[in-house]
């Protein structure tokens, strides 16, 4: 053994180590190569896509500036549910993280349920609850901020669910060993804990849920997508590319302000 | 000035407890205007209430006819091969976009170029996105595959990116001290300490453009989302539930895959 001290070069990784990557990159190759033939996109000249696509841009310049004063008000509606959603959402939510937290769930079959509840709002995407709640209280932003606020439930009640975990239950017990109802044990031993959590990610949530919000309008759930897709199907390039601008600018700002409000609660 | 008249008083966030109580109301008026503005009225939701109750039992149970099945398996092995394609894609492009995005290896123009794109493809939904690629390159798998590829590169460019800034730049000094190329450098001193969360980003966006890929259908771009526009157009109730739960099943699958792998790697 010690012979052969010498010969020895370092190397990262073992041989099985090597021989376990190679199979994984031949492995996400064959997929990516099996599941490119499986779709037979009928790509007999990529080259095209390219041109196809700067067309559409180069139909869009220049922005229709004229067309901005038409969607105020669906871009102050689409704020509206981004808003509404977000706090039905933390009213909805906060009961669920309870349930969905071990430390504070009353039994096994409650831990479940909040389980299943957050599951099921993550899962299915904004659009899809967009669908199903249109048919429930009929076209309009209503429908648009019940869809986000029941895409946002798991979301919240998923990540307040993880900071109630975390709580430190002494205080829990303290205020308890004080005499506190069961109201006022969350008011006052959990609720201070985990408020700063609770704020940051509601603002975190909110904006969020304005991106998701642009795009009700395609289902019939109100705000600014109505106004999106009208301009598409009419082919106004120019209009969509306002349109387009307009929500790059609400989200940047709504994103910068959600950096700000997060930073202050940090 | 009497000390045993000092009271304590909980800390505030803000500076002041006038500014508090300003900033409170400010959002309270501004959820109640957000009421106002989207037509909230109790009557309107009771109703939905009623009519959602009504509405999950049309849901329940889940229940699709041997064809019907099979369109969901067809069109669910069209969204999963449709994720695989557009992760390898988008992350391929993602990554010479993430060194130009790196504030400490990138000149400025660069940085500031790339930046602003992966600003935009972070803005914009991919449903949006999607609509638009559609009136581009037509109907079907490719306009999905091209909408998912565009927002993993957004995503992904950012946070590896930022990955990338946050490196050891010492090392990269030491090898560049040591007569390294530019290409050089970026394989020895950079590529080492980013590979592991490479891998991890990875798979977190595949998991997500499962999700995505199950959506975006609904706007005609390939997978799963056309056949439930076409079950909830028809009012076909128990499809759109079997539907429903089929996509919460992949979705499941994905993010425990994705969880598994993730662990593995940090």
């Amino acid at each position: 053994m010690a012979g052969t001290n010498e010969t020895r070069t370092w190397q990262r990784f073992d041989r099985r180590r090597r021989f376990g990557r190679y199979l994984g990159w031949l492995a996400a190759l064959i997929v990516f190569v099996a599941s490119w033939r499986f779709l037979e996109t009928g790509v007999t000249r990529p080259e095209t896509i390219p041109r196809e696509i700067n067309d559409l841009l180069t139909r869009m310049y220049p922005p229709d500036v004229s067309y901005t004063a038409e969607i105020v008000r669906p871009l102050i509606e689409t704020i509206h549910i981004a808003a509404l959603g977000t706090a039905g959402a933390l009213v909805l939510a906060v009961p669920v993280a309870l349930l969905a937290a071990e430390n504070t769930t009353p039994n096994a079959a409650t831990y479940w349920l909040g389980k299943v509840i957050v599951t099921v709002s993550r899962s299915v995407n904004t659009i899809i609850w967009a669908l199903i709640f249109v048919v429930v209280f009929g076209t309009g932003p209503l429908a648009g901020a019940v869809a986000i606020a029941f895409r946002s439930v798991g979301f919240l009640g998923k990540l307040i669910g993880e900071e109630i975990e975390e709580i430190d239950f002494g205080q829990v017990e303290a205020v308890r060993a004080a005499g506190a109802s069961p109201t006022q044990l969350l008011l006052y031993g959990i609720l201070p804990q985990v408020k700063p959590a609770l704020v940051g990610l509601s603002v975190y949530r909110w904006d969020i849920n304005v991106r998701d919000s642009t795009i009700l309008g395609f289902v019939g759930a109100g705000g600014i997508g109505v106004q999106l897709f009208r301009a598409v199907n009419a082919f106004a390039w120019q209009s969509v590319a306002t349109v387009l601008l307009v929500i790059l600018g609400v989200v940047v700002v709504s994103e910068a302000l959600s950096a700000y409000a997060r930073s202050l609660v940090r | 000035m009497a000390t045993d008249e000092r009271t304590w008083r909980r800390p505030t966030a803000f500076r002041r407890r006038e500014m508090k109580w300003a900033v409170y109301a400010g959002i309270v008026a501004f959820f109640l205007w957000s009421a106002w503005g989207i037509g909230l009225d109790l009557s309107r939701v009771v109703r939905g209430v009623g009519r959602g109750a009504t509405l999950l039992g049309d849901f329940l149970p889940p229940d699709a006819t041997p064809r019907q099945t099979q369109r969901i398996v067809d069109k669910m092995v069209e969204s999963v091969a449709m994720a695989m394609v557009s992760t390898v894609t988008g992350i391929v492009l993602s990554v010479p976009i993430a060194f130009m995005a790196a504030e400490n290896l990138s000149p400025k123009p660069l940085y500031y170029l790339n930046r602003g794109f992966i600003s935009i493809s972070r803005a914009f939904n991919a449903i949006i996105v999607a609509i638009l690629v559609v009136k581009a390159v037509g109907l079907g798998p490719l306009a999905g595959i091209i909408t998912i590829t565009f927002k993993t590169v957004g995503f992904f460019s950012k946070l590896f990116a930022e990955d990338i800034e946050d490196i050891d730049m010492g090392s990269v000094d030491a090898v560049r001290a040591a007569g390294a190329s530019p290409v050089q450098t970026l394989l020895y001193g950079v590529v080492p300490q980013i590979v592991p969360r490479f891998a991890g980003l990875s798979v977190y966006r595949w998991d997500i453009n499962i999700r995505t890929s199950t959506i975006v259908g609904i706007v005609g771009a390939g997978g799963i989302g056309s056949v439930l526009l076409t079950a909830f157009n028809r009012y076909d109730y128990p499809y759109v539930s079997a539907i429903l739960l089929a996509i919460i099943l992949v979705v499941l699958v994905a993010e425990g895959v994705s969880a598994v792998v993730r662990r593995r790697y940090q």
